[in-house]
Parts: structure tokens; sequence; C-alpha cells
């Protein structure tokens, strides 16, 4: 359950960037999660709700972009799409993949007031 | 939690001690405090809006939800080059044998390598204290409700703990297969450990530990002939997860493997040391 973790890391990165950029209420938040970061887009929002309770972004809505996972196929020398660490390769069924996306945990953009 | 900076104040304790801020508002920092953090409470008036007036508006951030804890990491990992000093983050499920690995390794490498050992568990001191009877000097850090050892806390760990240049610094994680995956500590390598007591598909099971940990330590290979553990369908799985991840058997009880470990840490030690080691 760390995504508790990356939730209170996501309210500091919202309270700093409130006194940087010049804001004190978040209505939205975009998060850009992959789908080899571990991250479990439901425990995701439901630690969100709990963590941003009192805070700046008290009832802010969360937009979870979900960004698909490709790797780089050693064999092939091309890109092909993965689901899993484990997957081989969709093409030659290699598993000297590189994993070259997939792994993201950001926050991308917010709306305030 | 802290609910000033999440690091845990309050819930996180360092050696029985809740983990306390130095840098507040209004007192001097304690002078061995390495991390030169501070909270800001934010002074002044909130940004007042006339009524009516008040407009959304967007704005780009294009941050990592873990930058914080990576800063943190990358200056642990500054203050470990700066000493010469081999960090390994030892991860795993529980009950996979981790201290007693640690605990043999530091009987063997005792007055040839200085050590020391960080130990990360949710509660008790038990682990530092068995630790510390091998006469190597340990810390532990009680996550609390955590269920993973941040960059964070570690640098705290790092200015109370006597680390001599050049050695080595075992990191134990709370045992978990999961968490710990994420979160860099400024270590060299991570080290997972598995014992042939659990499933031989763990490393599918849960790829991102197998992802990022450089070697695995099959560990209580002493008890294979009386289970019905497929090693080499294990080492498939493990490099499947992580085609470039070494692997080497261990059993910490009966002491075979343990000179491949320990050949193994000294050539880790040796890529980082400019010194002339003993």
């Amino acid at each position: 359950m760390h995504e508790m973790s990356l939730c209170e890391g996501v309210l500091q990165i919202l309270e700093s960037e409130a006194k940087r950029q010049h804001f004190t209420k978040v209505k939205t938040v975009w998060l850009e999660i992959g789908t080899m970061s571990g991250v479990d887009i439901e425990a995701m929002r439901f630690c969100f709700d709990v963590i941003v309770r009192h805070s700046l972004a008290d009832g802010a809505r969360l937009e979870i972009i979900e960004v698909p996972a490709q790797a780089w196929c050693l064999d092939c020398a091309q890109t092909v799409t993965v689901q899993q660490r484990y997957d081989a390769c969709p093409q030659c069924g290699s598993y000297q993949l590189q994993v070259t996306s997939g792994e993201e945990m950001r926050i991308k953009e917010l709306e305030v007031e | 939690m802290c609910t000033v900076c999440g690091c845990g104040e309050g819930e996180v304790k360092i050696e029985g001690q809740p983990q306390r801020h130095t840098l507040i508002r209004g007192l001097q920092p304690a002078p061995e405090h390495s991390h030169g953090h501070t909270h800001d409470y934010g002074q002044g008036a909130a940004h007042a809006h006339a009524p009516g007036m008040t407009q959304s508006r967007m704005v780009q951030i294009e941050q990592d939800i873990l930058g914080k804890n990576n800063q943190y990491a990358a200056q642990n990992r500054q203050w470990l080059a700066e000493r010469s000093i081999l960090a390994l983050n030892l991860v795993s499920s529980p009950g996979s044998g981790k201290t007693t690995l640690l605990t043999e390794t530091l009987t063997r490498l005792q007055g040839i390598v200085p050590m020391a050992v960080v130990e990360g568990d949710q509660q008790t001191s038990n682990d530092a204290d068995r630790i510390r009877a091998t006469g190597v000097p340990a810390l532990q850090i009680n996550t609390g409700k955590g269920c993973h050892l941040d960059a964070h806390m570690v640098g705290h760990a790092l200015e109370s703990l006597p680390i001599e240049q050049g050695g080595i610094l075992f990191i134990e994680n709370v045992g978990n297969l999961v968490c710990p995956a994420a979160f860099d500590l400024g270590e060299a390598h991570k080290v997972v450990i598995l014992s042939v007591t659990e499933g031989e598909d763990k490393p599918i099971k849960y790829p991102d530990m197998f992802h990022a940990a450089d070697l695995m330590i099959l560990n209580k290979v002493d008890l294979l002939p009386y289970l019905r553990f497929d090693v080499a369908k294990c080492e498939e799985y493990a490099r499947r997860v992580n085609p470039s991840i070494q692997i080497l058997h261990v059993s910490a009880t009966s002491g075979e493997g343990m000179e491949g470990w320990l050949d193994w840490l000294q050539q880790q030690r040796l890529g980082r040391t400019d010194t002339i080691l003993p």
C-alpha cells in the first residue's frame, strides 16, 4: 500500500506549487501513471481522497492518465508494447526487453483557483 | 505521518525515539542535521480573491511524484560516495532469512571490513539487537504503519550511525516484495533475497522488485533436497523480468555459497574505493 505515501508526495508538491505559483485551491489533478509503475489506480483514488481532506485540494477531482508500457527488444531492435514485466517480445518471443515507458508516476497538470 | 512533509514524524521511530525535525522556524538548526531541509509553514496572508473574481486556471506541473524521495536519495548517495561507502538495500518477503544472512556476513567480515547496519521493521528492535550481538553498529528504524523505508528516514539514520570510510552499509528493508521497489534510498544496489521455501514463481509474481534488484540471492539452498523447488525455473523467471540480474545460491545456516556472496561484496567494494584496502 505505498499509494498512501505517493498521495502524500502529491500533496507535498501541490502545497509547494501553491506557494510558488500563487493559488489557494486545487480543483483537479491530472496524474500520469504507467501501467508498469506498480501503482494500483483504485488504491490511488481511495488514498487521494483521504489524504487531501482538509487541505488545499479537499474535494479535488483526480484524473489518471494511464501510460501504456513499451519496451525495446534487443533482438528485434524495435519498440514493442508489453503488458507485464515478464512478458516476452510479442514479435520474436525474446525476454531481452528494456522497458522504455510505463514506469511513470508524474503530476502532469492542475486546475486551480 | 507528519502532515508538514509526510516524513512520518510521530510514527517513524529511530531507535525508539520519534523522528524529530531539527529545523523548525525560530529554532537554530542542530549542527549534526545534514539535510538542511526546512518546513515552510506559509508566511503572510493567503492569496486573497475579491468575491466573484475567482477563476480557474490550468497549471503545468510535470513533476515526478517521487521527486522528493529521489532528492533525498541523491543526497544520501553523495554522502556515501564522499566516504567510499558501499550501501546495499536488502529486500525480500518476511522470513526469507535476511537477518540470518546478515549476521553470518557480519561475523565473517568483521575485523576485515568496517560495516554498519540500518534495520527497517514496522515494530520492535529485535533485528537490530541481533545485529548488535555480532558487535557491528546497528540502528533500528520502526516505520510504524509504513510498508517501506524511504530516503528521508535513511538520511536521518546516516547522521547518527558510526560508519567508517570505505566500509559497507547494509540497509535491511521492511520485509515486503512490493513497496520498497519504488523507493530509492541512495544505495549502490538492491539485493533481493528469495528463500527456496517460497515459490519459484515469486520473480514473476512480484516482478517490480526483481526488476529493480541487481543481485538475487537464492537462500536456504541446504533445504532443497526436502522441497519441490525448481531452481532452473526460478532463475528463468528472474531473468525474464531482469535479463541482467546476477544470481547466487547461498545457505546462511550451513555456510554453503557464502564465499561467493562475500566475494561479490568485495568486488563491489573494490569498484567504489580508491583507497588501499586491508
